[in-house]
């Protein structure tokens, strides 16, 4: 019971957060609404036993990339943006393409809603959450690890040279 | 030497004179000109009077010597025949043509083109030569065609003269007509006979196979009919006798000689040789003698106005001619080769003594100018005072006998006839008259000269004298049967010439005393006349018409000048520009319209398939160009689109 | 509104972020906001993997939900990135004035 509500709370947070977000035309305001709907995801991830993933998501994406945003934010002048109409041209036709495309998973989900009912949480007995992900990442998917830092590696030297102004 | 093996060689000397004026004339002086060419002649005239001497104790008196053979497929050979008809003529030719060579040396003296004129004067010769002597038609057209081309170089001599150039193309276009006819004629004879030699075609003739036509008119006649006209055109007989009195621009000399006493007999000669066809063809026969008789009067009508001396003689001459075919036509052959012997002295001696009269006037032709010569030129008087009384048939003279004979045959003959008879006398009248007419006003009379007169030098008189000798004496060789009181020998010249005709003339049952008698009267008649009638300037329709020719020659102008060349050119004209012009202008109009269509395929069809090609690719563009956008918004719409689209396939299925 | 909270309720919550990020991209003028918006489609997919995760008992989704969030940041950094070197270049962060490629 507790568990709906606290769903129906976080779904929320996402949800309304994310509307919030690209609908506003103050892209601050939009970055923070963001940050909203990140906890209310945040929250769904702990709903979901998955602990290790609900800090990452804090820290890793609220705590670095919101911040990111927002000194990027700072940095552009949107000043004039901002004043200018928000919406492009093709925002019907985005509408109803994308409402389509949400009307066609709801209808499948629909379909096959039996096929998911919740299993009850076995997850306690693996030993802790952040264990087994540790387990599976160092173990089966070491490899993927590397190159995901890799990959990191990759966008910080990319990030770097593209915001370098050119001397 | 024998003169009977070499006949051929006849015709080679004046031949021989003609080329060499022909290749050095110009270089050589008039004395060594003057030499040569009348000696070619005289040459020619002996070796002639040879043959014809060697000829006479042969039985059949006939010799051929043919040469080679020619053109194979007509069986024409190069051949000459020497029998009784031909050798008259040669005589004629050589004879009285070395004469008139003579003559013409001291008449053509100190003339320019003194060497060209006897080059073509010796070329005649040997054109008429080679005429008398052929054994075959077609060598005989040769000669008719030389003695045609001769003419009309001698006519046109003086060819700086606009009248004499013109006269020499009117003489050769005239005789082109019969010559064509000619032509036409021997070609249906060789159809007929299957050879142009005269000894095949006159044996097939009288092997009796074809019937003499009767009644109608077939190809026999219709022969003998187109022989004839080619006969009409060389010896100007109406309607192609117009180009006789033209044609006296021609020297003198030329006059006597051509148009006098050889290439205008010519006509006669052939008709006479052809008698085995004439014969056979009584229709035709009767055409050719009402045409002579018809030809007699109506020049002699026309003779009678003329002022020009020479014009006279012309006319003369026609009327002559008309004489000779009306005894042809009514059978009797050897009359007409009688008439045409006497004629070559008399009108000769006429022509040349005239020729001397002009000469002496310094060119001038016109009688009306002249008078009182005799005493300024007894020679020429005497002389031509013969020719006149033989000309006009007085008895005892040449033309007398002879004149005499045809008009009784004409009177008597079986084809004979009474109306043609009185023409026949008529035309004697009129004769007789133009003739002193022509004496009287030239030699008698008051002198009305400007310049005074002289006589000619002796190189012109002694012919003159010969031939005058001639004039007078030639007619006793051939006496009528009813003067039975002289001799055989004075009926030499009838008996010479019955081997080459053939058939027994018939003995005509004509009262031929009153005839004589009556032709005589005729004659005197004419002379009296003369000497009343000669001074008066006549006026009036009938005087106009006869000075003017029958006005043939503007009837001629009018209808074949006018008529056929220059209507008829324009009628082409119009033609071509209609019809011709029209017709290639049309042909432009295809090629332009042509072009057009081609232009409008090419710019709508061939351009319009490019064009559309492009416009296509164009077209097609428009919406690819729709994507482009440069706007990733609208990439990532496309992803939803088509993400929509793969999920839509799964849901709907 | 059911009891039990199966999977297929996070699904949908899923999906609506899912929609609502792909309006963003889709509909908005201003790349910032664009870039926010792939943010919430990846977090869209983070959901439905880690709710997978737990439906089957594996911890695979959660790991693949790790990279995701690493890809995450890689792609938010160099778009910034490149936001800004846009700006400097172009004057203007808004998606539909810069259109080099157009036809």
């Amino acid at each position: 019971m507790l568990d709906a509500v606290f769903f129906y709370l976080f779904s929320l947070l996402a949800v309304g957060g994310a509307i919030l977000t690209v609908t506003r035309r103050n892209a601050v305001h939009s970055a923070i609404w963001l940050i909203v709907s990140l906890l209310g995801v945040a929250g769904l991830f702990l709903l979901l036993q998955a602990e290790f993933l609900f800090a990452v998501q804090i820290v890793l994406y609220i705590g670095g990339i919101m911040v990111l945003f927002l000194f990027v934010i700072m940095l552009v002048n949107l000043e004039e943006a901002s004043r200018q109409s928000q919406f492009n041209k093709q925002w019907w036709l985005g509408l109803a393409c994308a409402l389509g495309v949400g009307a066609e998973i709801l209808y499948v989900i629909a379909k096959g809603s039996d096929s998911f009912p919740l299993p009850s949480a076995t997850a306690a007995a693996q030993g802790g959450n952040t264990e087994m992900i540790a387990n599976a990442l160092f173990r089966d998917y070491l490899v993927p690890f590397e190159l995901a830092s890799v990959l990191l590696l990759a966008a910080i030297v990319g990030a770097v040279i593209m915001a370098r102004k050119r001397v | 030497m024998d003169f009977l093996n070499v006949i051929g060689l006849i015709p080679l000397f004046p031949l021989a004179g003609a080329v060499i004026m022909l290749l050095m004339g110009r270089k050589l002086p008039d004395r060594v000109v003057s030499i040569l060419c009348p000696g070619a002649v005289l040459v020619s005239f002996i070796c002639s009077a040879g043959a014809v001497a060697q000829l006479a104790p042969l039985p059949e008196r006939t010799r051929e010597l043919v040469q080679f053979l020619w053109l194979p497929p007509l069986n024409a050979q190069w051949g000459f025949l020497l029998d009784p008809l031909s050798s008259v003529m040669i005589l004629i030719v050589t004879g009285v043509g070395f004469l008139i060579h003579l003559y013409a040396v001291g008449y053509m003296a100190n003339e320019d083109g003194f060497y060209r004129f006897f080059g073509c004067l010796n070329l005649f010769v040997f054109f008429m030569l080679l005429l008398v002597l052929a054994n075959s038609y077609l060598l005989m057209f040769v000669g008719w065609e030389g003695v045609g081309l001769c003419s009309y170089l001698l006519i046109s001599f003086h060819y700086e003269k606009k009248s004499a150039a013109a006269a020499g193309m009117k003489a050769f276009i005239v005789n082109r007509i019969g010559d064509a006819s000619f032509i036409i004629g021997i070609l249906f004879l060789f159809s007929i006979a299957g050879s142009v030699r005269f000894s095949d075609v006159n044996r097939y003739l009288e092997s009796g196979r074809l019937a003499p036509e009767i009644a109608g008119f077939g190809a026999l006649s219709t022969t003998a009919l187109l022989l004839f006209i080619g006969a009409m055109g060389k010896s100007a007989q109406f309607p192609l006798h117009v180009w006789l009195p033209d044609a006296m621009e021609g020297p003198t000399p030329v006059s006597a000689l051509i148009h006098a006493a050889t290439m205008v007999t010519a006509g006669v000669y052939m008709v006479c040789r052809s008698h085995a066809l004439f014969e056979r063809a009584p229709n035709t026969s009767a055409i050719i003698a009402v045409l002579g008789a018809f030809t007699a009067i109506f020049a002699a009508s026309i003779a009678v106005a003329q002022d020009d001396i020479k014009r006279v003689l012309a006319y003369s001459t026609i009327s002559q001619l008309g004489y000779m075919f009306l005894a042809a036509g009514v059978g009797a052959y050897w009359v007409a080769i009688f008439h045409l012997f006497t004629h070559a002295f008399f009108k000769a001696l006429l022509f040349l003594g005239a020729g001397s009269v002009i000469h002496a006037m310094g060119g001038e032709q016109d009688m009306r100018l002249m008078g009182g010569l005799k005493k300024y030129m007894p020679v020429t008087h005497w002389t031509m005072f013969i020719a006149a009384l033989a000309i006009s048939g007085i008895p005892g003279l040449a033309g007398f006998f002879s004149k005499d004979e045809i008009l009784n045959q004409v009177y008597g003959s079986a084809h004979g006839s009474k109306p043609l008879y009185v023409v026949g006398l008529l035309t004697a009248l009129l004769t007789s008259f133009y003739m002193w007419r022509l004496m009287y006003l030239t030699f008698y009379g008051q002198p009305r000269l400007r310049t005074p007169a002289h006589e000619s030098p002796p190189v012109m008189t002694l012919p003159l004298a010969a031939l005058a000798a001639g004039s007078a004496l030639v007619g006793w060789l051939a006496v009528p049967k009813a003067w039975s009181f002289l001799p055989e020998g004075f009926r030499l010249f009838r008996t010479w010439l019955e081997p080459a005709f053939g058939i027994e003339i018939s003995k005509t049952e004509s009262p031929e005393a009153a005839l004589t008698t009556l032709s005589a009267l005729a004659a005197i008649a004419g002379i009296w006349i003369a000497s009343r009638l000669y001074r008066r300037v006549w006026q009036g329709p009938l005087y106009r018409a006869l000075a003017a020719q029958w006005y043939v020659d503007q009837i001629y102008n009018l209808v074949f000048v006018d008529g056929f060349a220059k209507r008829g050119g324009a009628l082409l004209a119009k033609f071509d520009v209609a019809i011709i012009d029209r017709g290639v202008n049309g042909a432009g109009r295809l090629g332009r319209l042509s072009s057009a269509l081609s232009i409008w395929w090419d710019t709508w069809v061939i351009d319009g398939l490019v064009r559309l090609s492009a416009f296509t690719v164009k077209l097609a563009g428009y919406p690819a160009r729709l994507l482009q956008t440069g706007f990733v918004q609208l990439y990532a719409l496309v992803f939803v689109a088509g993400v929509l689209a793969l999920f839509g396939y799964y849901v709907l299925r | 509104m059911p009891g039990t909270i199966s999977t297929g309720h996070y699904l949908v919550v899923s999906t609506a972020l899912l929609l609502i990020g792909a309006l963003g991209v889709l509909t908005r003028r201003n790349i910032v906001i664009i870039l926010m918006s792939i943010e919430l489609i990846l977090n869209a997919v983070n959901i439905n993997l880690i709710a997978f995760s737990r439906h089957y008992g594996h911890v695979t989704g959660q790991v693949f939900a790790m990279f995701v969030i690493a890809a995450a940041v890689a792609e938010a950094a160099v778009g910034l990135g490149i936001l800004i070197a846009l700006f400097r270049n172009r004057g203007t962060v808004l998606a539909d004035e810069i259109d080099l490629l157009k036809w």
